[in-house]
């Protein structure tokens, strides 16, 4: 996530299964620790609602860029055919909107395929030129990563590391940026 | 099991359909007088032809219901899907209604064939006679009483034979183990598959598009497909919900009514897409034989069709696009609900402005002759539907998916 400042420090447990590391998430919320994320190479069902994280506004930012879209093409469309330069064709009067409703649905689409592109890659903080946070590069390939955000847990770093460690964390690093 | 459902529900409807049948009567003797006072300005009008054409409505809509679960089963099995598996007894018991309706289909064109199709007067296609029509005559070769009841007589053979082999190999899956049964499930289901790509299009140019003899839309089967699969998939939601809330089929959670409502929802669209589609390259091509069948609907008649013009896209579009949008309501029996009756309501419509501008024109209308004919037709599939319920278990046995479909989970 995005919400990363420089200079904190991440605690990072590392989980050989997927099923130890859902449950892992249940004892550790419940301990009273709050996570920061969990990073697997594939999708694990049930986490997110396990992680307690609130419902996506990904919804909400598609609307408006799709919104965005139409009412581009309603401009665009009343602009050149309805305003600028008028014109009949097929008989129809000058301006007349079914005609463009499928210009309508095609730029809200693009709109807002190209806008949650655009979203993805701001709210992961990736581009051409931006290094990526990585907090191990094993969760690419086989391993589970929990990181645990320090500046937001007011437990100690000790013990926290010796509740992961009964979580079933294979080992915990630090990390910081 | 659902026997006290279907039971009450047949009962409400004979109840219903016997007090609609009085109103008929009332009806039948209004429509003579009017036929009296009008005079000989429409030679061929006789008030049975509404009778008829809502017959065939009826019957057409009702078809559609019943075959698409059909659809729906062979594209699960198909798609080797295996959410569906905890509720496939209710798709499997729509198509039991078929016989029936392919009985009452060949029944009203033999008895009232000249009534409702124009192109069987013979008269059209004699060169000699003023009535020789040279663009009917031209469709001769496919628009022909003989062809036209072998095909007919086809699709519904068809479809019952195919889903008879594919409801029989279910039940034997129930008492033995082993995949067997699977495979040869899904060997019918492609059979079909391939059967309802050719028949679902003929069958809604037989059914529907002819009726409008001049008139003719390649987009037209897909559009009465798609109207057809999301009212199949609308009633396949009502009964599981109807079955859930009275203690049957507990096995079905949230994220299998999830997942009916994306179907719902979605298939709503793609109904709009293509209504849209035909609706806008007839408008924009402007050809006054192809305009004829909106004009027809929007201002013909004294403009009698308008309001089922617009509560159809109402009713199929703008209704369940809003009301299943989130994910709540996906999720939600009640809003499910709601949805799936909008759609259910709404897909008659679709089938009405399609048919009646055609068959009775300005003899049309929506009074108890509509509202009995409904209720005998819903009656009867209720009945089809819970007497095909009873015979089974209701979550299938040895199904190699059920154990995935148990713990079927989207979030």
């Amino acid at each position: 996530m995005s919400d990363v400042h420089s200079n904190s420090k991440f605690l990072v447990g590392i989980y050989d299964d997927d099923d130890v590391v859902l449950q892992a998430v249940k004892d550790i919320r419940k301990a009273g620790v709050k996570i920061h994320e969990v990073y697997s190479p594939f999708p694990i069902h049930g986490l997110d609602v396990a992680l307690g994280h609130p419902r996506t506004k990904l919804g909400i930012a598609a609307f408006l860029f799709g919104l965005t879209g139409t009412l581009t093409a309603i401009s665009l469309t009343f602009y050149t055919e309805g305003y600028d330069w008028p014109m009949i064709v097929g008989g129809k009067d000058s301006y007349s909107p079914i005609i463009y409703i499928p210009i309508f649905f095609e730029l809200t689409v693009l709109f807002s395929a190209l806008g949650m592109v655009a979203t993805f890659l701001l709210s992961n903080g990736l581009g051409p030129t931006v290094k990526p946070l990585m907090y191990d590069l094993r969760t690419t390939d086989n391993k589970f990563a929990m990181t645990i955000d320090m500046s937001k847990n007011d437990i100690g770093e000790g013990d926290i590391e010796s509740i992961l460690k009964r979580s079933g964390a294979a080992e915990v690093n630090i990390k910081q940026f | 099991m659902g026997l006290g459902a279907g039971v009450v529900l047949v009962a409400l409807g004979c109840f219903l359909a016997a007090s609609g049948g009085g109103h008929e009567t009332h009806e039948v003797a209004h429509a003579a007088g009017a036929e009296h006072a009008e005079g000989a300005a429409h030679h061929a009008y006789k008030w049975t032809n509404r009778l008829w054409a809502n017959v065939w409505l009826n019957a057409i809509y009702f078809t559609g219901a019943s075959v698409i679960g059909m659809f729906f089963m062979s594209y699960n099995y198909l798609a080797q899907a295996g959410w569906s598996v905890a509720f496939k007894r209710v798709p499997e018991a729509l198509p039991a209604y078929l016989p029936i309706m392919g009985i009452v289909v060949l029944a009203v064109f033999f008895l009232a064939g000249h009534d409702l199709f124009h192109w069987t007067n013979p008269a059209l296609y004699d060169t000699a006679s003023p009535e020789y029509d040279p663009i009917i005559a031209g469709k001769r070769g496919f628009l022909n009483t003989p062809f036209y009841v072998i095909r007919v007589a086809l699709y519904f053979v068809l479809w019952y034979v195919l889903w008879r082999m594919i409801r029989s190999y279910s039940l034997q899956e129930d008492l033995s183990a082993g995949t067997d049964y699977y495979y040869k499930s899904l060997r019918v289901g492609v059979i079909f598959l391939v059967v309802f790509a050719v028949t679902s299009s003929t069958s809604a140019w037989d059914f529907v598009m002819s009726i409008d003899t001049h008139w003719f839309s390649t987009m037209f089967g897909w559009y009465t497909l798609a109207s057809w699969h999301v009212t199949g998939l609308a009633i396949i939601t009502l009964t599981v919900l109807a079955l859930k809330e009275r203690g049957y089929l507990q096995v079905v959670t949230e994220s299998h009514l999830h997942d009916l409502g994306k179907f719902m929802f979605a298939f709503s669209i793609f109904w709009t897409y293509v209504w849209f589609a035909q609706f806008m390259l007839i408008y924009y091509a402007n050809l006054p034989e192809e305009t004829i069948h909106y004009r027809e609907i929007f201002s013909g008649f004294g403009g009698i069709y308008k309001a089922p013009f617009f509560i159809n896209l109402t009713l199929n579009f703008v209704f369940p696009f809003l009301v299943l949008m989130t994910t709540a309501a996906k999720r939600t029996g009640i809003i499910l609900k709601v949805a799936a009756w909008g759609i259910v309501i709404g897909h008659y419509f679709d089938f009405y402005v399609n048919i009646m501008p055609g068959t009775v024109g300005s003899h049309g209308g929506f009074g108890p002759m509509e509202f009995g004919m409904i209720l005998i037709f819903a009656s009867g599939f209720v009945w089809s539907v819970y007497s095909q319920l009873e015979k089974a278990n209701l979550v299938p046995k040895h199904h190699p998916m059920l154990e995935e479909s148990l713990h079927h989970d989207i979030n």
